[in-house]
């Protein structure tokens, strides 16, 4: 009996040639079902997807379940765990220096919210070319539960304390202190969340990211709302998002008047489908706006709030070489000996 | 513009009972009066004259208003320690020259303002009266410009009283005022007005004189801030993040500044190194670890309550194993403390900064010079160790200007550390971040972007391969490791300075700023009490193999520290043997004031049974106070 060879079907490889394996890290040691486990599919899935080399990568975190997770995306990416909320001070000096890093930082809404405030605060007001996660759960998961600063008012714990403190909304802080592109998201909305990460990417400046990511052992209960279903249930979607990457040049038919069509520096555009005909994510006013009326009306506003594009980022206004400074070579950094004699001529 | 006023006025004093270029200076004014310029006027004019000279300047922590005081030395002897008494006042503070001219010893002298009359005050000094504000009518009507320029006429009226040649005053002068030509000439008139009223109304009674010597030839006038700042810019730093804070502002003020004009790309005008003023200092040390992380050459430089910030990130350098360099220009605490004022007593914090098991290399620099060239080791020991160093200068060293030989050209190159190579990784087997393959405690390193395996950093426990463990043998191993890396540190590290006088029963240690009054101290101990003493100068912790034998050698080792608490010693106490620390003794000195020689002589004279103890409330010495800034 004649046998004919099976043909070994091709691996599947992006547009660099590697593998999505490659783009996987350790097992998670979060909670089954916990949202940040479906934040790293993602990432991984538009880190794949946009066909970015992991080992340019530098991953940040602070402290907390949030900032286990860059364990568990691109294993083969240099990682950084930091101290509890400064992630971001770690990260501005990493990518000053090698400016040829995409910086992805990992932060949680208490590693944010209270202790990293004032991080927070500087890095949006820097403009920073880094992706700025923040697994936002409304509760510090790692010690058991307690209120975070972005818990919303009448929140309630398992033990019935309720919180009385109006939250921050990180979103609307960051858009105020200038931050060029800020997104919301939920954690089981595959497709917005996967647009937002992939057109992050792609932007050069700072992405903040706040992706509602429901604790599903402390906070996911009745009375909460960061819970699943209430934020299910109060997901306001400004539009739908589609991210076409530069290399991808397809064209998306969108009906007339109701499209918003960014392009990011690089050439990739993003596309907003509004639903309701109004929104402009240029429009800082118009995003505080709609921030503050969801708010009120206990409905978090999904999608990419606002976008500056062209704005530029802190490298580029510190006018620093083009090479990484990591690696510059000794003559570039040692001035010459006339330069030192010059100095001391005018020291004597 | 030379004038013809070159001539000193006669002096009363007979020239074999002159006191030549050996005496104190003291002119005490209001902060905010523009008297640095007159002061680093009449500074560098003695240095020109050939002679020996150090400034300290003492200044409150406040924008204007409040008193302050500058103070030279001159030394035919060639010493630059503060000295306690004050020689020759000026006095241009209404508020504390009454206090001023009480805290003098008998003959001394005091420029003062006429309308003050503090002549009336005592009548065992010797008074000059000048009608400042009477002169500086004659030199300008404009309000502001007078109140500036007032205090250039002290500078004409000592050149005058001390033969200070004017020309080498005018010299001085537009090295201090170069660029601004409208400020040179009223200046100019002022300092020639001063030297005018004395020649013409005045008549020399004290015994202070100047004299030209040749001891300044191929010297240069740098502050300790700016020497440490020049050689952070000859290490390479390629990554500055800072937080503004008293003392240590001004080093990376004028590193920012030789950055911007040395190193700057030629060809592109693009700049070679990244400087941010952070949000606090927190900040400013996360940007550092970072930036070591990435492979940059990164520092910070602060003071104490900014270290006591930096604990945090400090410790999780120190565990991840991040070279990050620390200057820390120490000034007086706890807390706040005397924000203006030095001291050295951040010495044990440092060395253990941070929660658990961790300890630090600390470089000690004592001269501007030493603040250069430990600028340069700091970065490649921090490299070859991965790890943060500090380099503990403070506020004496630091802010006031010193006479160095001119700095040499580093001409080794960067020692960027181990970084790992093919070779090493086969050699390795299986990359491990935290593998010690060479047995000396240093495992190797790649960079984020750079060649070589990822690996991940992590503040919490880790094993050889980076992995979170909580495993007790993984820690264990992991912290051992670290301690044999410390210990391979110590012969790498500055050895001390040492010298042994034969037959010298006794032993001073010092390190730092005391230096300078360590050294004359034993002139002063062999000289009036015929004490023979060696002398042992630390330049970095953790300590080496001198230190033991240099305390065997001798029966009674002082050890010299400006903090109360003995801090260094009990480090050393930390690691001797009882033998050792048995034969250790503390020389203290901590009220703020740079310490001089007579304080370190006379304490070991009182401990040696030389001398009986000064009363506690001394009519006459350190008296520079103020009430009532912040």
């Amino acid at each position: 009996m004649s046998s004919t060879a099976i043909p070994t079907p091709p691996k599947k490889t992006n547009r660099i040639g590697l593998e999505p394996q490659v783009y996987r890290g350790s097992k998670t040691t979060l909670c089954a079902g916990c949202g940040h486990n479906a934040i790293s599919e993602r990432i991984i899935d538009a880190f794949y997807e946009m066909g970015v080399d992991p080992r340019r990568v530098a991953k940040l975190s602070g402290i907390g379940c949030s900032s286990k997770s860059p364990a568990y995306f691109l294993g083969s990416s240099h990682g950084f765990n930091a101290v509890h909320g400064r992630m971001p001070s770690v990260a501005t000096g990493a990518l000053l220096a090698n400016r040829e890093l995409l910086g992805i930082g990992v932060s949680g809404d208490g590693d944010t919210g209270a202790i990293g405030i004032g991080q927070f605060v500087h890095l949006m007001r820097r403009n920073l070319p880094l992706i700025y996660i923040i697994e936002d759960n409304g509760c510090y998961g790692l010690t058991k539960g307690q209120f975070s600063p972005t818990a919303d008012v009448g929140s309630r714990l398992k033990n019935g304390v309720v919180n009385d403190l109006p939250p921050i909304d990180t979103c609307a802080l960051a858009i105020e202190l200038g931050a060029t592109f800020v997104a919301r998201s939920f954690s089981g909305d595959k497709k917005q969340l996967l647009a937002i990460l992939k057109a992050a990417v792609a932007h050069r400046g700072t992405s903040m990211i706040d992706v509602l990511s429901p604790c599903v052992t402390f906070n996911d209960h009745e009375g909460s709302t960061k819970s699943y279903a209430y934020v299910k249930d109060h997901d306001e979607p400004l539009g739908s998002l589609n991210f076409v990457p530069f290399f991808e040049d397809i064209s998306v038919e969108y009906e007339a008047g109701t499209t918003t069509e960014v392009t990011l520096h690089d050439g990739s555009r993003l596309l907003l489908h509004k639903l309701d005909g109004k929104y402009d994510p240029t429009n800082k006013f118009e995003a505080l706006r709609v921030l503050h009326e969801t708010g009120a009306r206990g409905e978090f506003a999904t999608g990419l709030l606002y976008i500056e594009a062209n704005k530029p980022d802190f490298i580029a206004m510190l006018n620093i070489v083009d090479e990484p400074l990591a690696t510059l070579p000794l003559e570039k950094l040692r001035p010459p000996k006339a330069a030192l004699d010059e100095i001391m001529e005018a020291l004597t | 513009m030379a004038t013809d006023l070159q001539v000193a006025p006669e002096s009363e004093v007979p020239a074999d009972q002159r006191i030549v270029n050996d005496f104190s200076i003291q002119v005490a004014t209001v902060n905010g009066s523009g008297s640095q310029t007159a002061n680093l006027v009449l500074l560098r004019s003695i240095f020109q004259m050939g002679i020996p000279v150090s400034g300290k300047n003492l200044f409150p922590s406040n924008i204007a208003g409040l008193p302050t005081w500058y103070t030279i030395r001159a030394s035919r002897h060639g010493y630059i320690a503060r000295k306690k008494e004050i020689d020759f006042l000026v006095a241009m503070n209404p508020e504390t020259a009454r206090e001023d001219v009480l805290s003098l010893e008998p003959g001394r002298a005091v420029v003062y303002d006429e309308p003050l009359k503090l002549n009336a005050l005592r009548d065992d000094l010797i008074f000059y009266p000048v009608p400042f504000d009477k002169l500086v009518g004659e030199v300008t009507r404009d309000a502001k410009l007078r109140r500036l320029v007032r205090n250039m006429i002290y500078d004409g009226v000592l050149a005058a009283l001390l033969n200070i040649d004017l020309q080498q005053m005018e010299r001085a002068l537009g090295r201090q005022l170069a660029r601004k030509a409208k400020a040179l000439v009223l200046n100019q008139g002022a300092l020639e007005l001063g030297f005018k009223y004395v020649d013409e109304h005045l008549e020399k009674r004290d015994p202070f004189w100047l004299e030209p010597m040749n001891e300044t030839a191929g010297r240069l006038l740098i502050e300790g801030n700016a020497a440490a700042a020049l050689g952070c810019m000859m290490a390479g730093v390629t990554v500055l993040a800072w937080y503004p804070i008293t003392p240590s502002s001004s080093l990376c003020e004028t590193l920012i500044d030789y950055l911007r004009k040395y190193r700057m790309d030629p060809e592109t005008g693009k700049a070679t190194f990244a400087a941010i003023q952070a949000e606090d200092e927190i900040a400013a040390l996360g940007m550092v670890a970072g930036a070591g992380w990435a492979g940059a050459r990164a520092m910070t430089s602060t003071s104490g309550p900014g270290i006591s910030l930096m604990a945090e990130f400090t410790g999780l350098a120190y565990y991840a194993e991040i070279p990050a360099v620390i200057f820390d220009i120490q000034r007086v605490g706890p807390s706040t403390g005397l924000p203006t004022r030095t001291a050295q007593g951040d010495v044990a914090f440092c060395a253990t900064l941070s929660h658990g098991d961790t300890k630090h290399l600390l470089l000690l620099p004592a001269t501007v010079e030493e603040c250069y060239t430990m600028a340069i080791e700091a970065f490649d020991l921090s490299e070859r160790f991965q790890t943060p160093v500090f380099v503990l200068s403070d506020l004496d060293l630091g802010m006031n200007t010193w006479m160095a030989r001119p700095l040499p050209y580093p001409e080794r190159p960067l020692d960027r550390g181990k970084l790992l190579t093919e070779e090493t990784l086969a050699r390795m087997g299986e990359w491990g971040r935290y593998r010690d393959v060479d047995g000396d405690g240093i495992p190797y390193r790649t960079m984020p972007g750079q060649w070589g395996p990822g690996y991940f950093t992590r503040g919490s426990g880790h094993n050889a391969k980076a992995q979170y463990t909580e495993r007790p043998d993984d820690y264990v191993h992991n912290l051992d490791r670290l301690a044999r890396k410390f210990e391979t540190a110590r012969r790498h590290i500055p050895t001390p300075v040492v010298d042994i006088r034969d037959g010298a029963a006794i032993g001073i240690i010092a390190y730092g700023s005391s230096h300078v009054a360590v050294e004359e101290s034993r002139d002063q101990l062999a000289n009036e009490a015929e004490l023979q003493t060696s002398y042992l100068r630390l330049r970095a912790f953790p300590f080496t193999p001198e230190l033991g034998a240099f305390i065997d050698r001798h029966e009674r080792v002082y050890v010299m520290e400006q903090n109360r608490d003995a801090q260094m010693q009990r480090l050393m106490r930390q690691e001797l043997d009882a033998e050792r620390s048995a034969k250790l003794r503390s020389v203290l000195h901590y009220n703020g004031l740079p310490v001089d020689a007579r304080s370190v002589t006379d304490a070991v004279l009182v401990q040696e049974g030389l001398k009986a103890e000064a009363p506690p409330e001394s009519p006459h010495g350190d008296v520079v106070s103020m009430v009532g800034g912040e």
